[in-house]
């Protein structure tokens, strides 16, 4: 597949902004939506809509397959063992406030730790602290180091016989370097500590097998890997899920219902309370499907490894610029780019770069900690999905140069 | 120069350009030519709450007319603050409460910022209107 065929797929990246070429490298925020996404969600709003899972008639029976179809869908995109063990959220913050929650009753107490990187975003910090308020828990920080590589090697010294999970992104939406997750997990495990791992980032640019990584608990945003809002997942294993008690109640959750005492749907249904987004749900199979053929076509892969190596190459290059996050090797960066330019107020760039047709995000990409942890008062990011292409990637580089001579 | 023929001034400035690129280079020599602003004055209380980047505006009042004096670390926001500043320092107290600030909307300023920075502005003019109202 060609990056000019993927594009076609995609309306909106044909089109303008101040009369000139939009160049959305936003990605990171949340991705576009394919022909195939807004179809599916056209079809489930005017010919399959009904609430699902309760009523016997034939529009619920439909809404309710292609909500299941979903499940099964992302079962086999994450190769969960069971379709019990996917349940779905709005997204990845409702996800691990649902697991900070829940597992949090189950199984956090006075006394005990959780331990998160200096990295993470705020949503995979905020729900751990409001656990550790509400638990008298503390929190433990995983640091990085100049470079933003986690220094994953003193995990084994924040470990103690208190601490109940470790929390970790799979990429960070900052620093967009791979995570070595396996070694963590193994490390963690070693001591009896489940895992929960971020893949807000992760799951739009790496393959993911759960079963290999061995997590406890993954979870993800669909509106980032081309579904509709609203369409986010947890997966967790079924040891764990069984033994959490439900984080909201009401609606499907639920398997009888007295004042004298209610019992609780099976999984995942547990823990899927209220009417559920039957409409965007549905979106997460042609949006996997595409996912599936971004990660696995050579051509479009090359593409996206030859921006990588562009953009990294020169915004290393630029003595002006300070980039965080600068890997190793370059196979373990994902074409997302934060950087600083030496005097100039990231919102300046921003600014001027959205009128010649760039949509960059600028501030502290919901990242306080670690703007801290370099010092900053904020940052400017380039992020880039499978659609972009290398004359856009050359563009930006060669607007960057435009708008720092501009300010400087 | 009175307040209309200042706020004119700027409003043919900004028609010279097609471009809203070109409007912001005119918004940077602006904001780096901005007078110095005494170091010892960035304080929080100088400091005008709701701007994404950080803002810090002085008034002084003499025979009878208030002077102001600002910066910020943006510099296209230090543009936008000296524009205001060459319109409304050297008036009175009265003049500036007097008026609507609507010059802003005609050289279309708001609808061009980002959002936190269109913020940032009615900010800068809250600011403005109510130094003048304390000295009323």
């Amino acid at each position: 597949m060609t990056v000019k065929e993927i594009r076609a797929e995609f309306p909106i990246l044909s089109s303008s902004v101040y009369k000139r070429p939009l160049v959305y490298l936003d990605n990171a925020a949340s991705s576009q939506r394919p022909l195939s996404v807004v179809k599916k969600l056209e079809q489930l709003s005017l010919e399959e809509n009904a609430n699902i899972h309760r009523a016997v008639h034939y529009l619920a029976a439909k809404a309710t397959d292609e909500f299941e179809g979903a499940r099964e869908a992302v079962r086999a995109a994450l190769n969960a063992e069971s379709k019990d063990e996917i349940i779905f959220t709005s997204g990845t913050t409702a996800a691990i406030n649902l697991v900070a929650y829940s597992f949090g009753e189950a199984f956090v107490g006075e006394g005990d730790e959780i331990i998160v990187s200096v990295s993470e975003h705020h949503s995979n910090i905020v729900p751990w602290q409001l656990l550790c308020q509400r638990k008298k828990a503390s929190l433990k920080v995983l640091d990085i180091d100049e470079n933003g590589e986690l220094q994953a090697g003193t995990l084994e010294k924040l470990i103690s016989q208190r601490t109940k999970l470790v929390a970790i992104s799979q990429i960070s939406n900052v620093l967009g370097l791979i995570n070595p997750v396996a070694g963590i997990i193994e490390t963690a495990h070693s001591y009896g500590v489940p895992v929960l791992v971020d893949g807000a980032q992760g799951f739009v640019h790496l393959q993911t097998d759960v079963r290999v990584m061995d997590c406890d608990f993954y979870v993800f945003s669909g509106h980032k890997v081309f579904a509709t809002t609203g369409s986010g997942v947890l997966y967790g294993k079924k040891k764990w899920l069984e033994q959490m008690p439900p984080f909201m109640g009401g609606g499907e959750m639920i398997e009888t219902v007295s004042f004298s005492g209610t019992t609780f749907a099976p999984l995942p249904y547990k823990f899927e309370a209220g009417t559920q987004n039957f409409n965007g749900i549905p979106t997460l199979v042609p949006a996997l499907e595409l996912r599936e053929k971004c990660l696995k076509d050579s051509e479009l892969q090359k593409n996206v490894e030859e921006i990588t190596a562009y953009v990294l190459d020169a915004l290393t290059s630029d003595p002006r610029i300070i980039l965080y996050g600068v890997p190793r090797r370059t196979e373990d960066k994902i074409p997302l780019f934060s950087f600083s330019v030496k005097g100039v107020h990231h919102e300046d760039l921003a600014l001027i770069m959205d009128k010649m047709g760039i949509a960059l995000r600028s501030g502290q990409m919901c990242a306080e900690p670690l703007m801290d942890r370099f010092g900053v008062s904020g940052m400017l990011r380039a992020s880039f999905a499978p659609y972009n292409t290398m004359d856009e990637a050359k563009y930006f580089i060669q607007c960057l140069d435009k708008a720092i001579g501009m300010l400087q | 120069m009175s307040l209309e023929e200042s706020k004119q001034e700027i409003i043919e400035a900004f028609s010279i350009y097609d471009e809203w690129l070109d409007k912001y280079e005119y918004l940077i020599e602006l904001g780096k030519n901005l007078q110095p602003y005494p170091e010892e004055k960035k304080t929080d209380e100088h400091l005008i709450k709701g701007c994404q980047s950080r803002v810090w505006l002085d008034a002084e009042e003499k025979d009878g007319k208030l002077f102001f004096s600002a910066d910020s670390d943006a510099i296209i926001t230090k543009g936008i603050i000296s524009l205001l500043i060459s319109v409304y320092s050297g008036r009175t107290p009265a003049e500036i409460s007097a008026d609507d600030f609507s010059f802003v909307e005609q050289i279309g300023l708001r609808e061009n910022l980002s959002p936190t920075r269109a913020n940032g502005l009615v900010s800068m003019i809250s600011t403005i209107r109510q130094m003048a109202a304390e000295y009323e």
